[in-house]
C-alpha cells in the first residue's frame, strides 16, 4: 500500500463564532483519488480552504499532517511548496499580472531557481492545447475577464504546470458546459494517471468523475463526515441524493459554498 | 580615494538605511570638487553667471529670477516645505572634471556611479545618445553619429547657449515656464546649471531614444538642471530622463525645469523614472506646448523623495493636438508626494488622457492633484481622467484633488477615480500556488502598476518593477 500523503485528525474549524467543521478525519494515500460530496453548506469548501491554510478560518482542534510533516500551522505558500494545491471555485482576478508570468513566478518561487524558459514554453503550450485554451490567454491578466469555464481551465492549467502531489479541486465542474467538463476532466485525468497525483475532489455533481478512477468517497454533512465508502458510494448518491444521510432533521444553517 | 574606502561607504549606506537600496544608495566623496558655500544671495547668483560665462541676457534672466524668488512665497496648498532651508543648500557643486564624450575619460568615482546605475550599458544597447549629469554639471555626453547626421542636436545646455542654436535657445528658454510661475521656478531661473538641449529638425524620426541621467551626489546641495527640447514639424522623438541620489540626513533639493515644444504633426514621448532618496525635496516643473495635430506623451514614475511637487503640464494649443499622460507615484514611510498632471486645452478638437496610479504604504501620503482647463475656443475638446490609488495599510493616506474648468459646452470631459486595498483573498489565492506572502503582495502591486511599466522601454520597466519590489520590502 502506498504511503500516507495527507492525514487529517480530528479537524475542527470556525469562522467568526460559527463552527463549520467538527472533528473531521481523513486519510489520503499517495496517488489516491478521494471524492468529497455533500449538500450545499455542508462545509466542503471550508474543509478545502482549511487544508490549504486559509487565514479566514480559525482552527479549533485537530491536526493536518502532509507527507509526515505537521502543516497544521504552516502558511499556504509553505504547504504549496511541500506539494499541496487547491483549485478555487471562484478564482480571483489579478489585474496586470499575466497568467503566464504568474505561473512562471510561482515555479520560480517553488523551486528557488530561475525557470528554464524554453522548456517552460513547451510545457505551457502543450498544457494549454490539451485544455483547449487559446494561446492568447497566456498573455492575459490572470482571470480578468475570463468566463467561468476559462477560469476553471486556467486553474487546471496551473495544476498541470505546478505538478503538486495532492490537488484539492473545489467544485471545478460547477458552471461548466458539457464540452468544458470533458476538457477539464481530461486535464485532471492526465494529472492523476500520467503523473500519479493524488486528488481530493470536492463536488456535488458526478459528471467530472466519469473518466476518473475513484478510490474513496466521503460524505460531509453539517461539518461532519457521516459516511466513508468506495467509488460505488458516488453512484448511490447519484441515484438517491443525500437524503439518506441528512435525514428529516436537516435544517440548512449556512451557505458557504 | 582608495577602493577600500569606497566599499566601506557603500556598505555603510546600505546597512544603515534601507538594506537593499544599495543599488542607488551609495555615495562618493567630493574630492577636488568645486563647491559654493551654502545659501542663496545675489552674489552667489552673479558668481554662477560669471563662472559659467553666461551671455548677458542670461545674466539678466538670473538676476531678475532671483528678485522674483525673493518676492514670492512658498506654496501653502501642498506638502510642507518649512524644513527646506536655502541657507543650508549649496546652489552649485562642480565635479572635478569637465564634460567628456569618451566614457573612459570620465573620472573613476563618477564612472563607477553611472556604471552601477547601468547607464553606459543602456547606452550601448538601446540609446541614440546619452547625457550624464553629476551634481551641477554634465560629466559625459555622447550622441550616435547617425543621429547627428540626421541633423539632430543633443548637447548640454551650456554649450547650447553659445553654439549654433544660441538664438533658438534664447527664444525658448523659460518662455513656457517663466520664472514668475512660482517660487521654485524663480529659484531655478536664478541658479540653473546643466541639463540638456535637444532639437529635432522637421520630418526627422529619431528611431531610438535619447537619455539624460541626473545624479545628485553632493550632500546638502541643490540640482537645478534645465531641459529644453524642440521637436520641429512632423518630427518624432522619445526622450528618457532618469534621476537618483544617495541618502543623507540633511535636505537636498531638486528644482529642475523641463520645457518641451512639440511642433505641428510632431510627436514627443518624455519618459521619466525619478528615484530620489528620502531626504530630497523634489520641486520640479515640467511643461509642454503642442502645435496643430502634434502629440505629447508623458510617462512618469515618481519614487523616493521626502516631498514632491510634480504636475507635468501640457498646453494643447494647436487644433487637433493630443496629450496622453501615464504616471505612477509610490509614497512610503516619511514621504509626502503631491503629483498629477495639468491639461490646458486651447485648440479646437484637442484631446487629453490622464492615467494616474498611486501607491501608499507605511504611513506615506500620496496626493493626486490634477487640473483640466478647457478654453471657450477649444470646441470639440475631449478629456478623460482615470486615477486609481492603492493603499497597502491603514496608516497610509491617499487623496485625490481633481480640478476642472470647462468654458465651452462643446467638450466631452470624464473623470474616474478609485481607491483600493489589496484583498486578503487575492493574497491567499497567490500563496496557495507556492508564492510567499511578500511576493504575492509585490505581484499584485506590480500588476497594479503595469499599465505604467508597459509604456516604458523594457529595461526601464524592469528598473521600475525593481523599485516597486524594493519599496515593498522596506518596512
Amino acid at each position: 500500500m502506498a504511503n500516507i500523503l495527507l492525514q487529517v485528525k480530528g479537524l475542527s474549524a470556525k469562522i467568526d463564532e460559527k463552527e463549520l467543521l467538527h472533528n473531521v478525519d481523513l486519510e489520503i494515500r499517495e496517488g489516491e483519488t478521494h471524492v468529497l460530496m455533500g449538500p450545499n453548506g455542508a462545509g466542503k469548501s471550508t474543509l478545502g480552504f482549511t487544508l490549504m491554510g486559509s487565514p479566514s478560518y480559525e482552527l479549533t482542534g485537530g491536526e493536518i499532517i502532509f507527507d509526515g510533516e505537521d502543516v497544521t500551522h504552516l502558511s499556504a505558500d509553505k504547504r504549496a511548496r511541500l506539494g499541496m494545491f487547491m483549485t478555487f471555485q471562484n478564482p480571483l482576478e489579478i489585474p496586470g499580472l499575466s497568467l503566464e508570468s504568474f505561473i512562471r513566478g510561482a515555479i520560480r518561487e517553488r523551486t528557488g531557481a530561475p525557470v528554464k524558459i524554453m522548456q517552460f514554453h513547451r510545457d505551457l503550450d502543450a498544457a494549454m492545447e490539451l485544455l483547449q485554451m487559446h494561446p492568447s490567454y497566456a498573455e492575459r491578466d490572470l482571470n480578468v475577464g475570463f468566463s467561468g469555464g476559462e477560469k476553471k481551465k486556467a486553474e487546471i492549467l496551473q495544476l498541470l504546470m505546478l505538478s503538486p502531489r495532492l490537488a484539492i479541486l473545489d467544485e471545478t465542474d460547477s458552471g461548466l458546459d458539457v464540452d468544458a467538463v470533458r476538457t477539464v476532466s481530461e486535464g485532471i485525468r492526465i494529472y492523476q494517471q500520467e503523473r500519479g497525483g493524488a486528488l481530493l475532489i470536492i463536488t456535488h455533481s458526478t459528471r467530472i468523475l466519469e473518466s476518473l478512477k475513484v478510490d474513496r468517497t466521503h460524505i460531509l454533512v453539517d461539518g461532519r463526515i457521516v459516511k466513508d465508502g468506495d467509488a460505488s458510494l458516488v453512484d448511490e448518491i447519484n441515484a438517491n441524493g443525500f437524503e439518506a444521510f441528512t435525514g428529516p432533521q436537516e435544517i440548512p444553517m449556512v451557505q458557504f459554498d | 580615494m582608495t577602493e577600500e574606502i569606497k566599499n566601506n561607504n557603500v556598505a555603510e549606506a546600505g546597512a544603515v538605511v534601507e538594506v537593499d537600496r544599495s543599488l542607488y544608495d551609495f555615495k562618493y566623496e567630493e574630492e577636488g570638487f568645486y563647491r559654493y558655500e551654502e545659501g542663496l544671495t545675489r552674489e552667489i547668483v552673479e558668481r554662477i553667471s560669471r563662472d559659467k560665462d553666461d551671455p548677458e541676457w542670461m545674466r539678466q534672466l538670473r538676476l531678475r529670477s532671483f528678485e522674483t524668488y525673493e518676492r514670492l512665497k512658498v506654496p501653502d496648498w501642498g506638502p510642507p516645505v518649512d524644513e527646506l532651508d536655502m541657507d543650508h543648500i549649496a546652489a552649485y557643486v562642480r565635479p572635478n572634471t569637465d564634460m567628456k564624450n569618451r566614457w573612459e575619460d570620465v573620472p573613476d568615482d563618477i564612472k563607477n556611479t553611472f556604471e552601477r546605475l547601468g547607464i553606459p550599458q543602456a547606452e550601448r544597447e538601446s540609446l541614440a545618445g546619452v547625457g550624464a549629469q553629476y551634481d551641477s554639471e554634465l560629466v559625459y555626453h555622447n550622441v550616435r553619429k547617425e543621429v547627428e547626421e540626421q541633423g539632430v542636436v543633443y548637447t548640454d545646455m551650456e554649450s547650447a547657449l553659445k553654439g549654433d542654436h544660441a538664438q533658438m535657445v534664447q527664444e525658448h528658454f523659460m518662455k513656457l515656464v517663466p520664472p514668475s510661475d512660482h517660487k521654485f521656478a524663480a529659484l531655478h531661473g536664478a541658479v540653473w546649471s546643466g541639463g540638456s538641449f535637444v532639437y529635432v529638425p522637421p520630418g526627422i524620426t529619431v528611431e531610438i531614444p535619447l537619455q539624460s541621467y541626473f545624479r545628485l551626489n553632493a550632500q546638502g546641495a541643490g540640482q537645478f538642471e534645465h531641459t529644453l527640447i524642440i521637436v520641429d514639424e512632423g518630427a518624432d522623438l522619445h526622450f528618457i530622463e532618469g534621476c537618483s541620489a544617495p541618502k543623507y540626513n540633511t535636505a537636498n533639493l531638486h528644482a529642475g525645469c523641463v520645457e518641451l515644444y512639440v511642433g505641428k504633426n510632431a510627436r514627443l514621448r518624455y519618459s521619466t523614472i525619478e528615484n530620489w532618496s528620502k531626504n530630497m525635496y523634489n520641486l520640479n516643473t515640467k511643461r509642454a506646448v503642442v502645435e496643430e495635430n502634434g502629440r505629447m506623451e508623458w510617462v512618469s514614475g515618481s519614487f523616493g523623495s521626502h516631498v514632491s511637487y510634480l504636475y507635468p503640464t501640457t498646453i494643447l494649443k494647436g487644433n487637433g493636438s493630443q496629450c496622453e499622460f501615464t504616471g505612477i507615484t509610490f509614497a512610503g514611510a516619511g514621504q509626502n508626494l503631491d503629483t498629477g498632471a495639468k491639461m490646458i486645452h486651447t485648440g479646437a478638437g484637442t484631446s487629453s488622457y490622464i492615467n494616474s496610479k498611486s501607491i501608499s504604504k507605511s504611513g506615506g501620503i500620496s496626493t493626486y492633484r490634477s487640473s483640466i482647463y478647457i478654453d471657450k475656443n477649444a470646441k470639440g475638446a475631449r478629456s478623460s481622467v482615470d486615477c486609481s490609488s492603492l493603499m497597502l495599510d491603514d496608516i497610509s493616506r491617499s487623496d485625490t484633488v481633481p480640478a476642472m474648468d470647462i468654458r465651452t459646452s462643446e467638450a466631452d470631459v470624464g473623470h474616474e477615480a478609485r481607491i483600493g486595498r489589496i484583498s486578503d483573498d487575492a493574497v491567499f489565492y497567490l500563496m496557495s500556488r507556492g508564492v510567499s506572502e511578500a511576493e504575492a503582495r509585490s505581484m499584485i502591486v506590480s500588476g497594479f502598476a503595469s499599465s505604467v511599466s508597459k509604456e516604458l522601454p523594457l529595461e526601464y520597466a524592469a528598473e521600475m518593477n525593481n523599485l516597486i519590489k524594493l519599496e515593498m520590502e522596506v518596512m
